[in-house]
């Protein structure tokens, strides 16, 4: 909608708005796709099995959630940047573990959190300088190190476990408790969600992530400082990764070494379905969270209607093709709606 | 020739010595240059003479193999384009840097956004910059559009818009004007005026010398890497600046042969594209160049894309030596002999990892495929063959697209495209970016074109080009065909008082 004519022609504020609407519309429209599709899904469980939205199971799908909720939101940061973390299922398995150890060793809680997110972070500063320092794709680098670290997790628990015994009960409550229907993990994750969206949408370094994974050649011309940004989403997704360690300690009280394996599909699958799209630059991590609420949802709605849990997967992968489909749709409209008004008369 | 440094105060940035190799291409060999305040200064030289390595190593982004550059008369080392950028350096690329994701606002402004109280984005104040700034290039784009989808031209103008944002001391504009025509560039230049008075040092490239006659004051020559002379414009001719910049004297810029036009080869009748073009009706004949000229935006590159089939059209029809196209099946039109030299060489035009080879064989599959499998021999001798006729500067025809300069990256759409042996050629800014001995040289090459039989359609924003190639002129103006213009008749004035809609009532 440019004029070149020899005078400009003053903007008109119609013109202007439409084009925010535009854009604005696509991406909630995209979120509120998800919201709807929850919402359906679980409206047809509901009337199939009333038990199923008794306080116990709004509590239970919101626990399922949470920490799906919290890796995935490190997650989208890290694909944003046109980036892939596939060591989170693993990362979030030693955590738990470390952890779990130093308080079945008589640890303070807060400590045993506050251990977990450290880890996370070490894992994640080793991902992001390999990433970053490294010509390696991360999708290489990152299924590396997620062998590394499983490897490492096995020999370190070998056959033992941890189970809610060996836990001090207060932490294994925090685990399970909340305030009615709300678990207190629920709320950790939300303010870790709305903390991280905030700072995606208002803070410098964010919006770098968005232009490092949107052209990462001009954001080096752009003078962005490409190596600490990525380091700086991998760090970030790792200590996600360590708190979600923490909150599966809680939440289930059972670590041995296979914990979290495979994990890191249903991530990026929750994170792919939430609109945060592979090849970066775009998406939110509110999108990412919804995401990952409608993947966990299905695993609850499915037993509820008395359909096999086999099926889950083949559902799981369907609504990810379905989302890229939806997606390339999407784009193939905005484009050409782009296309129109850039011709600048109509 | 002055020498630089007689001229009053001492120069904001200059390069001593300055050499550059990559590889066994030695792209700047011991170049110096001195950018005064107050100053606008023309880099002029071929293709690949080096002018945008030596732009780069003004600004970060390349380090010199050795030399010095001088910030304020210290030496400097900058270590990445942030350093330049923080010195006062605004750049704008050859090839525009966008982030097709974001929106206009927030690519102008990335890394440094107005702040608010704990160093968050004043989003609002980055609106309203933006607007402002395209207010003053008295363009209306969307601040909050995305970039995505831009065309060459409003890219060209976000580059520029975000290197006035800041208030350099320094402006480097690597061929700037490409993609613009002549009210952009002068909305352009009136701001690059505004700057010069205000005391900043502008580095200007241009392929089109008569921009640089018209707002340089001093320009300075390279050829294959190395320094020529640096002097001052006033007292020089366009043939003087040629000389230098070739080594030799040039042939005519526009060797049009008359030829008499044959049967129609191209026809399209009342295409429309809802939104996009209206009612557009014209025909090509064989033998004949036909023009298409219109302000940037007027439609002249989609009319293009939904002659070939890219875009689909909504009415109206097409057909190429008789046969109707299908709408949007870009295969058939090529099947009919159609083919299309796109804008956008990086996003349309080449592959850019892939070898200049490979890059010319594309369109060429269907006939070096041997029984399922690529005759490599064949692709490689039909390519070098063009790269051969068109001059195209490369190390080894085996390298990448990418590491070629901006010139010969279109030189090498051309070679792809012109290689399919098309009926009906239609070009878009077959110049854009190629210099003047080049040009000269795809002027003969689109002459002779037609002299073999072939209906060319060229689209150009470079307006001599149009007036010195084409039989008639089609003008486009807001989506409509307003004018058609014979040769004879077409001038400066008529073609403009089209494009700009004057005429057209
Ligand atoms: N990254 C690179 N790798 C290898 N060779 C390069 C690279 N960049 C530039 N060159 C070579 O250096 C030479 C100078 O290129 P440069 O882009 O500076 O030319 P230019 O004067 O800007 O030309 P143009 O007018 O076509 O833009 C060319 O021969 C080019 O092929
Ligand atoms: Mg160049």
């Amino acid at each position: 909608m440019t004029v070149t004519a020899p005078t400009p022609a003053p903007a008109t504020e119609v013109s202007k708005s439409s084009g925010t609407r535009l854009v604005d519309r696509v991406f909630k429209m995209r979120e509120l796709a998800i919201l709807v599709v929850f919402l359906v899904m679980i409206a047809i469980t509901q009337a199939g099995n009333s038990q199923f939205l008794s306080e116990q199971g709004i509590k239970d799908l919101l626990l399922n959630a949470t920490i799906l909720v919290l890796v995935a939101t490190g997650q989208s940061l890290v694909v944003i940047t046109r980036n892939v973390d596939l060591s989170v299922g693993s990362t979030l398995g030693i955590t738990a573990y470390a952890a779990g150890t130093y308080l079945n060793g008589g640890g303070n809680p807060v400590v045993a959190i506050a251990l977990a997110v450290l880890l996370g972070i070490g894992v994640g500063l080793l991902n992001g300088l390999l990433v970053s320092l490294g010509q390696v794709p991360a999708l290489v680098v990152t299924l590396g190190t997620m062998y590394i670290i499983r490897g490492v997790d096995s020999i370190w628990v070998g056959s033992s476990q941890i189970t809610a015994a060996d836990l001090p009960g207060g932490f294994v409550d925090f685990g399970s408790g909340g305030i009615s229907a709300v678990p207190y993990l629920a709320l950790i994750a939300l303010a870790v969600l709305i903390a991280t969206a905030y700072y995606l949408k208002h803070f410098g370094s964010g919006r770098e992530l968005y232009a490092l994974g949107s052209n990462p050649e001009a954001a080096r011309l752009a003078g962005i400082p490409v190596r600490k940004r990525t380091l700086v989403a991998y760090t970030f997704c790792g200590a996600l990764a360590g708190l979600a360690g923490a909150m599966y300690l809680a939440r289930f009280g059972n670590v041995d070494s296979g914990t979290g394996t495979g994990y890191e599909l249903t991530v990026v699958s929750a994170v792919v379905v939430g609109g945060v799209v592979f090849t970066g630059g775009s998406g939110s991590v509110y999108g990412a969270a919804l995401g990952a609420l409608l993947l966990t949802s299905i695993n609850g709605v499915l037993p509820a209607l008395g359909v096999s849990s086999v099926w889950v997967l083949a559902i799981n992968g369907i609504l990810l093709l379905l989302a890229i489909a939806v997606d390339r749709v999407v784009a193939l409209r905005v484009a050409s709606a782009l296309k129109k008004r850039n011709a600048r008369h109509a | 020739m002055t020498h630089p440094s007689d001229t009053g105060p001492a120069p904001v940035l200059a390069l001593k010595d300055i050499s550059k190799s990559f590889g066994a291409v030695r792209a700047l060999r011991g170049v110096s240059l001195e950018l005064f305040p107050g100053e606008v200064h023309a880099l002029a030289g071929e293709n690949g003479a080096g002018k945008s390595t030596l732009i780069k190593t003004l600004a970060g982004v390349h380090r010199p193999d050795s030399g010095q550059v001088l910030l304020d008369g210290e030496p400097v080392v900058f270590h990445g384009p942030g350093d330049a950028r923080d010195a006062g350096i605004a750049v704008i690329y050859q090839e525009p840097t966008l982030f097709p994701d974001l929106s206009i606002a927030e690519n102008i402004f990335m890394g440094r956004q107005p702040r608010r109280a704990l160093g968050r984005i004043d989003h609002k104040a980055t609106h309203t910059a933006t607007a402002a700034l395209m207010q003053r290039l008295g363009v209306d784009l969307d601040p909050d559009r995305p970039a995505r989808g831009l065309s060459i031209a409003d890219q060209q103008i976000v580059e520029i818009a975000k290197a006035l944002s800041f208030d350099a001391r320094v402006l480097i504009m690597d061929e700037p004007t490409a993609a613009l025509t002549g009210s952009e560039v002068a909305r352009l230049f009136g701001v690059v005026r505004t700057l010069r008075e205000q005391g900043a040092a502008v580095l200007f490239i241009s392929h089109r010398l008569e921009e640089i006659f018209e707002i340089c004051r001093r320009v300075t020559t390279l050829r294959d890497g190395a320094w020529i002379a640096s002097e001052p414009v006033e007292g020089m001719t366009e043939d003087d600046l040629v000389r230098r910049m070739v080594g030799r004297d040039l042939d005519e810029l526009y060797p049009k042969q008359d030829v008499e036009p044959g049967e129609v080869a191209l026809s399209v009748r009342r295409l429309t594209r809802e939104g996009v073009f209206t009612d557009v009706s014209f025909e090509v004949r064989c033998g004949e160049i036909v023009g298409l000229a219109g302000l940037v935006g007027a439609g002249r590159t989609e009319v293009a894309r939904a002659v070939f089939g890219i875009d689909r059209w909504d009415a109206g029809e097409v057909e190429v030596q008789g046969h109707r196209l299908t709408n949007g099946a870009p295969s058939t039109a090529m099947a009919a002999g159609l083919a299309l030299v796109p804008e956008d060489r990086r996003a349309q035009g080449l592959v850019m990892d892939m070898s200049i080879e490979r890059n010319i064989g594309l369109t060429g599959l269907r006939t070096t495929v041997k029984a399922g499998l690529m005759d490599r021999g064949a692709e490689r001798s039909r390519s070098l063959d063009w790269a051969v006729k068109l001059q195209v500067k490369y190390a080894r025809i085996a390298d990448t697209v990418n590491t070629l300069s901006g010139g010969n990256q279109q030189k090498v759409v051309l070679a792809k495209w012109l290689a399919t042996g098309p009926k009906v050629l239609i070009v878009d800014e077959p110049t854009r970016g190629i210099d003047v001995g080049t040009k000269a040289e795809v002027h003969r090459l689109l002459s002779q074109l037609a002299a073999d039989g072939v209906a060319v359609l060229m689209i150009s924003s470079d307006l001599p080009e149009v007036l010195g190639m084409a039989d008639r002129v089609l003008v486009m103006h807001e989506g409509r065909l307003t004018a058609e213009i014979p040769r004879s008749e077409a001038t400066e004035e008529t073609v403009m008082a089209a494009a700009t809609g004057r005429a057209a009532a």
